[in-house]
């Protein structure tokens, strides 16, 4: 039976949200299933869910109790959780330029050496996939990425950086993400987008939806200087493709 | 109009208040209020709507000065010396501070977070909805980082009514009632690990994550799992097998497996636990959670009912004890350990 017919998994997360979990791995049609599940509860809101958060391979559904209950909710949801499987967001792909390796990724250089390529190898096979958006989280705009290429998978640093800059592009595990704000990381840094996926008082301030698909392009520091200007003042800086 | 002007802060305080919900789905933090019944309570005796922003103060003191006009006030939760000036006021009780007078609030003995509300809010510009501050995401207002001495807030003078009060109700010693899940399942015995020992808060804890110390937690399918979504009270394992229980300023998913998590009916109670002090969980159903969730609500709604009017002054020998043995001061050397950062505490 393909995992596709499989019932997710319902597991409380507290008394005032739901893990809906479709599978405990890394998982492309995991987390097409969660995707259409969250679009499914935002076209038709069920009473007492206040608000959805996709993540690689479950949903995690926030309710206020008050209004509705856990066994209600869960039979609600798994019946959702059956119907067939769309993709919406398949029309929005973003281009989004990194500068690669030097002070913008100062990791490129180990982990090129690490995976026994070149720099530039490294750089082709990263920006070679199209990623899918397949959660945001942990900090504003924080976007998880599916795609990676297995070639490019390593485990986590073993000591976390404490502070990682802005628009760091990264790689850990078989993930790669893209990085908004500054704040902690144990993955491995390849560069910088002067892609603000969060900015407060731009419209949208949040870039990228679950869903949407992506790809990165090199650019050179000079250009990077130019865009991050740009992006100070609202720019989005990415480019939208129809696809 | 008039000005709250903050004089003397330690670190830790900051404008919180509902918190800002409905962007998870993009890394948004929520924050808020740890203590929503203390900020509930300190709101209602200031008249204002419970969720109200207010001021809150972690385990440090603060001392604040009005100026222009009058200004109401009310201090709920963890009790704390109250004084204007030299005069020792109680906890749930509104006041007014006239120009000039100086409001010195104490460290926390009972608890960790206490409210100071003012009549009619904080004033600032709402983002997402609230007015808490999430300095990591620089949002927050009127500020949008932790109060700092020299700060001036706007805020209106003090209606003219009679001060009011609330009987505070007893703190439950009960254990912290948790849910199990979501993945309780991975844990085996270490479940029952969990429920039967004595915990700690370490010193090391945040308005981010609060690290638990006790027995080692361990769970044989290994410490990463894919990412997923946190709640208020998620109680993550990292590989060290001592747990952390993700408070308000939780990033919106981590990687950690999650025994168990806080019911919301206790996630106040919770967060007042002061470091060192033992305490201990308890598995409750969900349906348990849902009644307990509903009587907190009562609780909540039932709270100006409790208010009563205070139209004389009282000499109140406990406040004044109080306040005599806390002081004011602000302890440098301790804020640095209670405030540090824990980056390790949630990974990407």
């Amino acid at each position: 039976m393909a995992a596709e017919f499989l019932p997710p998994r319902i597991l409380p997360s507290g008394d005032s949200a739901i893990t809906v979990e479709f599978s405990r791995r890394i998982d492309d049609d995991a987390n097409r299933r969660v995707l259409a599940l969250d679009r499914l509860l935002a076209t038709r809101p069920v009473a007492g869910v206040t608000e959805t958060v996709p993540t690689y391979r479950s949903l995690l559904v926030h309710y206020d109790p008050l209004q509705t209950d856990f066994d209600s909710l869960a039979s609600r949801l798994i019946a959702l959780a059956a119907q067939p499987v769309t993709d919406a967001n398949a029309s929005r792909h973003w281009r989004i330029p990194v500068a690669y390796g030097g002070e913008h990724g100062i990791d490129l250089d180990d982990v090129a050496k690490m995976l026994d390529l070149t720099p530039d190898a490294l750089i082709a096979r990263h920006t070679a996939p199209v990623y899918r958006v397949a959660m945001i989280g942990f900090t504003p705009g924080w976007s998880y990425l599916s795609g990676l290429d297995p070639s490019l998978e390593l485990s986590r640093r073993l000591e976390p950086r404490l502070r990682t800059p802005p628009g760091t592009i990264s790689i850990g595990g078989v993930q790669t993400g893209i990085q908004c704000i500054a704040g902690p990381s144990g993955w491995h840094l390849l560069g910088r987008t002067p892609v603000r996926t969060y900015q407060l008082h731009r419209d949208p301030v949040f870039l990228l939806e679950p869903g949407d698909t992506l790809n990165f392009y090199a650019i050179d520091a000079a250009t990077f200087d130019a865009m991050e200007r740009a992006a100070e003042h609202g720019d989005v800086v990415a480019e939208l493709v129809a696809s | 109009m008039s000005k709250l002007i903050v004089t003397n802060v330690g670190p830790a305080t900051s404008v919180q208040d509902a918190g800002r919900f409905g962007a998870q789905r993009y890394g948004l933090t929520p924050s808020g209020a740890m203590d929503r019944l203390a900020l509930a309570t300190a709101n209602t005796l200031a008249g204002n709507p419970q969720f109200a922003a207010a001021i809150e103060l972690g385990p440090f003191g603060a001392t604040f000065t009005a100026q222009d006009d009058p200004i109401r006030f009310a201090v709920a939760g963890a009790s704390r010396g109250i004084k204007i000036d030299d005069r020792p006021l109680p906890l749930n009780q509104s006041a007014t501070l006239m120009p000039g007078e100086r409001l010195v609030l104490g460290t926390a003995r009972e608890g960790v977070f206490s409210y100071l509300a003012v009549e009619r809010g904080i004033l600032g510009e709402a983002t997402f909805g609230s007015l808490s501050v999430n300095a990591r995401a620089g949002l927050g207002s009127p500020v949008p980082r932790p109060l700092q001495s020299g700060d001036r807030l706007d805020v209106r003078a003090a209606t003219d009514r009679t001060e009011r009060a609330i009987a505070a109700l007893p703190l439950p010693t009960d254990p912290i009632r948790v849910v199990l899940g979501p993945q309780d399942d991975e844990f085996g015995d270490a479940v029952e690990t969990f429920l039967a020992g004595t915990w700690t808060i370490s010193a090391t804890s945040d308005r981010m994550g609060y690290r638990l110390e006790g027995p080692v937690i361990r769970h044989p399918s290994g410490h990463n799992i894919v990412s997923d979504g946190t709640v208020n009270g998620s109680i993550q394992v990292p590989g060290n097998g001592q747990p952390i229980v993700l408070m308000a300023d939780r990033g919106t998913s981590g990687g950690y497996p999650k025994i168990a998590a806080v019911i919301g009916a206790d996630f106040g109670r919770f967060a007042q636990t002061p470091p060192g002090r033992p305490f201990r969980f308890a598995a409750v159903s969900v349906d348990e959670a849902r009644r307990a969730a509903i009587g907190f609500a009562a609780l909540l709604r039932d709270l100006p009912s409790r208010m009563v009017e205070v139209t004389h002054f009282e000499f109140d020998v406990a406040a004044l004890q109080n306040a005599n043995v806390a002081g004011s001061a602000v302890n440098a050397v301790d804020a640095g350990t209670w405030q540090s950062e824990t980056p390790q505490d949630q990974q990407p």
